[in-house]
């Protein structure tokens, strides 16, 4: 197993800076895409927390955002659409010492993911979860997605979207994630120190992040969010779920920050405990055949 | 029956959720105890409650390859299974009857038992929940059994209720046994002895050798979702993984599930999988995601009757389409089936230790009737199959670790998340060996060449292992070419065929993909007549071969939710050769 694995390249304990984090291959999104703000933030918040490269998994479905693990020189996981939660969580429950972060869009999560999402956060597995909401389908280029307001208009929705969007926030909250936070891709060093917060959090963390698409979304735009975002007061009790769910409610403003923390046993905790209980030195198959002679 | 012999075949049927399977198994157990070969078979409703239970058992004092062809004893706990089952009685045969439950027939070609049970167990236990006691203690006098090993059995299974229930189960035993000492002729006793018992042997189902099976062959992480025939393979994993350092997770579904072991597998753990059909499509996306990505996976196929819901709780072989070719574009995937009981402990391994070093998805194709098949064999010898271990690179420093260098095998060094120097990102999206998004059109053919080359490795350094012979194929009138459960009956129909002075030799291969196409070739060139017996309904694995050789099979396939039975497998076997 991965722990036995003692050799380390780093003799010294050294202080990573945002930039070591960057990997050789440059990103492949539009020039002023949301995503570069929330890479930038990523980055700032690992070097804030020294995260070690060998140490860390970042796991991504399918999208223009879930490309950001090939950006990182950690370890990664591109698999398919909407499958991030299920393998993250396999990964942190194969080996709790790794910080596991998901990332990913809201069409992954949201719709074709969404029946993992309120699994992962009932678990409460420690993992964090970033999803870069940009309210449309920037890689299928520009279809509606579960976060598009009513009445916007795609190529999808020409009349207009007949649906009413999903709020991811209360959804979690409601499901049992222990973490639930917004952020956006605008302001970097708020997302940074949320993103940071996240981490450190045990359990599941959600961080939905407003991260405009320019190509597509013509309506949700930089221009949009100006005035329309502002940061959760100091007054905000995190632990008070009602209040949580109550920012949660309130659109334009939008509440930046942390709407909700609290702490419960994380699932990876749990099964760690189920595990050394009943681990025995001496398991073997020899007596199961006992039951069965 | 003619006197008295060790072979015979005895039917339960009853009202589901009435005990008719906690009865058949206790029956099973206490024949293996006593040093008989059992080989059984059931079915049951996919309802709860209401509907008919099947269960038969077959005991011998000699090795049993099939759940036999023809009915000895049927004991009819209620009408509506009396009536499903009572032209399976042979002529001559006994039927037993819970005459409370079933009308008086007159049956001039068997011998014929009634037995009052549940007036019985009201009347000198004061409980129905002790009828199938009363039914055990019948049977077992009947056939000529001591009635200690239905006490053992009790003791066994009812300890842990108190002594009173123990008590209680004793006398509804008793009550049972004396019943037919009273009312029943004294004859011969159909159980011959067995000379010496030999203790080296488990009575198992397939489902769950195979769960010992995966245990020994070094899984560390099971995640799954409820699905009927494949469940207790989790329920059999799930209290005592975790005494080996393992986890078992039930997910929100196939998808998450397979998610799990991906996750778990690229982070270094053994991890598996076991579903049925509908739940096998649903995980489709991922398997070429594993084969693409190259990540160990195994996984189960317990198949069943469908398509869709169809007849969840019936056998069939219809997933092996699915199995080889659920696959979009295209992706390298082993396929491989067990063909017994003993077999579904063994390959399990096979199946883990392949995944792992090969870093691809491997899938198991059982199926009901092997999974709930429950019979005697020998103990499994645990240092048969030799652990593989994963295949790592060593430690960089360079920080230019090559995921996917392209080698000669198409294996390339898999590195664990934790390993320093090593980071990589597993994709997948078309990579270069480095692991970059790569369009070019030479990189797409150098990748998919390479990937692919592990199946041909794996073809030529391990398939022709996994292929079982029998009978001597050299000029047999009939070269019978199965996969999966069958094997065991298909031997049984050639020793019968054989006595009507026809030659018949079979070949089973447990790898299906990639086919052992040399050896299949050969055993074909060496019979008259190639058949392909199958449980589905248009000839899958007949098409496959066609498809793969040079072989030109008579197919056999008959979709019935139920097993082969040897006698229709002899007559076909007779009929092919004198095509
Ligand atoms: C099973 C499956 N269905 C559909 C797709 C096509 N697809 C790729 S990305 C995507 C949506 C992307 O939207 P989002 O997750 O919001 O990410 P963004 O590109 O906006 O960052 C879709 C529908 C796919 N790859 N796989
Ligand atoms: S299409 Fe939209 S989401 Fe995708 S990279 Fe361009 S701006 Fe970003």
């Amino acid at each position: 197993m991965a722990e036995t694995q003692t050799l380390s390249v780093h003799t010294q304990p050294i202080q990573r800076q945002p930039k070591d984090y960057k990997s050789d291959l440059e990103p492949i999104w539009c020039p002023g895409c949301g995503d570069y703000g929330v890479l930038n933030a990523l980055f700032k918040a690992m070097s804030q927390l020294n995260l070690d490269p060998d140490k860390t998994v970042l796991v991504s479905g399918i999208g223009c955002s879930s490309r950001l693990p090939g950006f990182v020189v950690t370890y990664g996981f591109h698999g398919v659409h909407g499958r991030v939660l299920p393998v993250a969580t396999g990964i942190k429950l194969a080996n709790p010492e790794l910080t596991v972060i998901g990332v990913g869009g809201d069409g992954d999560g949201y719709s074709i993911g969404m029946g993992h999402f309120p699994h992962a956060a009932r678990r409460n597995i420690d993992i964090t979860y970033l999803v870069m909401n940009n309210q449309i389908y920037g890689l299928t280029k520009g279809q509606t997605s579960p976060t598009s307001s009513t009445g916007f208009q795609t190529k999808t929705t020409p009349f207009g979207n007949l649906e009413g969007a999903i709020n991811p926030l209360q959804l979690a909250i409601i499901s049992g994630a222990t973490f639930v936070a917004r952020g956006y891709s605008s302001m970097p060093n708020q997302l940074a120190k949320i993103i940071v917060e996240a981490i450190r959090h045990p359990g599941f963390a959600l961080v939905d992040v407003f991260s405009p698409c320019v190509t597509f979304n013509k309506v949700q735009t930089y221009d949009y969010y100006k005035g329309k975002v502002y940061e959760i007061p100091e007054t905000h009790d995190p632990t008070d779920k009602f209040a949580a769910l109550r920012l949660a409610e309130e659109e334009e403003p939008f509440p930046i920050g942390i709407l909700y923390r609290v702490e419960q046993p994380t699932l990876d905790e749990q099964v760690a405990m189920v595990k050394q209980q009943a681990y025995t030195e001496n398991a073997s198959v020899e007596q199961l055949f006992r039951r069965y002679q | 029956m003619e006197g008295s012999r060790t072979d015979f075949v005895v039917r339960l049927a009853g009202e589901s959720g009435e005990g008719v399977l906690s009865l058949g198994e206790m029956l099973t157990t206490a024949l293996a105890r006593l040093g008989y070969e059992v080989y059984t078979f059931r079915t049951y409703p996919a309802e709860i409650k209401g509907g008919t239970v099947l269960y038969q058992v077959r005991v011998a004092d000699h090795l049993l390859l099939s759940y036999g062809s023809c009915v000895d004893i049927f004991v009819a706990l209620n009408e509506e299974g009396y009536r499903e089952n009572i032209a399976s009685l042979r002529p001559g045969g006994t039927l037993i009857y819970d005459s409370d439950n079933v009308p008086t027939h007159d049956l001039p070609n068997h011998r014929v038992i009634p037995v009052p049970i549940g007036t019985i167990a009201k009347k000198e236990i004061g409980s129905m929940l002790t009828k199938n006691m009363v039914a055990l203690g019948v049977i077992l006098r009947y056939i000529g059994a001591p009635v200690e090993a239905g006490e053992q059995i009790a003791e066994q299974t009812f300890k842990r209720k108190g002594e009173e229930v123990v008590q209680k189960n004793f006398q509804a035993l008793h009550a049972g046994y004396h019943y037919i000492s009273q009312h029943v002729e004294p004859l011969d006793p159909l159980l011959g002895k067995v000379e010496k018992v030999n203790p080296d042997r488990l009575v198992i189902n397939g489902n769950e050798a195979l769960a010992l099976g995966a245990i020994h062959g070094g899984l560390t992480f099971y995640a799954g979702y409820p699905i009927t025939p494949a469940t207790d393979i989790m329920e059999a994993l799930a209290p005592v993984l975790p005494r080996f350092g393992g986890v078992v997770i039930q997910a929100e579904d196939e998808i998450a599930a397979l998610g799990l072991v991906l996750g778990a597998a690229y982070a270094g753990q053994r991890a598996m999988t076991a579903t049925s059909g509908p739940g096998l499509s649903l995980m489709v996306e991922q398997i070429n995601l594993a084969a693409q990505a190259e990540i160990p996976a195994v996984i189960v196929d317990v198949q069943r009757g469908g398509a869709s819901t169809g007849l969840p709780t019936k056998t069939s072989q219809g997933d092996l389409n699915l199995a080889l070719y659920g696959v979009h574009n295209e992706s390298p995937r082993v396929v491989m089936a067990p063909t017994s009981v003993e077999d579904c402990f063994y390959l399990i391994q096979h199946a883990l230790n392949i995944a792992e070093r090969y870093q691809l998805p491997v899938i198991v194709l059982s199926d009901q009737s092997l999974a709930h098949r429950r019979c005697t064999i020998p103990k499994p010898n645990l240092s048969l199959v030799p652990r593989w271990e994963r295949i790592v690179p060593e430690p960089s420093t360079n920080g230019e670790y090559a995921r996917y260098a392209i080698t000669e095998t198409g294996i390339s060094p898999m590195a664990i998340p934790g390993m320093p120097g090593l980071a990589y990102t597993a994709t997948g999206i078309e990579h270069n060996e480095l692991s970059d998004p790569t369009y070019t059109p030479e990189n797409l053919q150098a990748m998919k060449s390479k990937r692919f080359r592990k199946l041909q490795h794996l073809s030529e350094q391990y398939a022709e292992q996994f292929v079982r012979i029998w009978g001597e194929p050299e000029g047999a009138d009939v070269g019978i070419i199965g996969w999966g459960s069958t094997e065991g009956v298909i031997r049984e129909a050639i020793q019968l065929a054989e006595k009507e002075g026809v030659r018949a030799a079979a070949l089973y291969p447990k790898m299906l993909m990639p086919l052992p196409v040399r050896v299949i070739e050969e055993f074909a060139s060496k019979v008259k007549r190639v058949l392909v017996p199958e449980k589905n309904f248009t000839g899958e694995f007949a098409a496959y071969l066609r498809s793969q050789t040079n072989v030109r099979p008579v197919s056999y396939a008959k979709d019935t939710g139920l097993p082969f039975d040897p006698e229709e497998i002899r007559e076909e076997i007779i009929r092919v050769a004198r095509m």
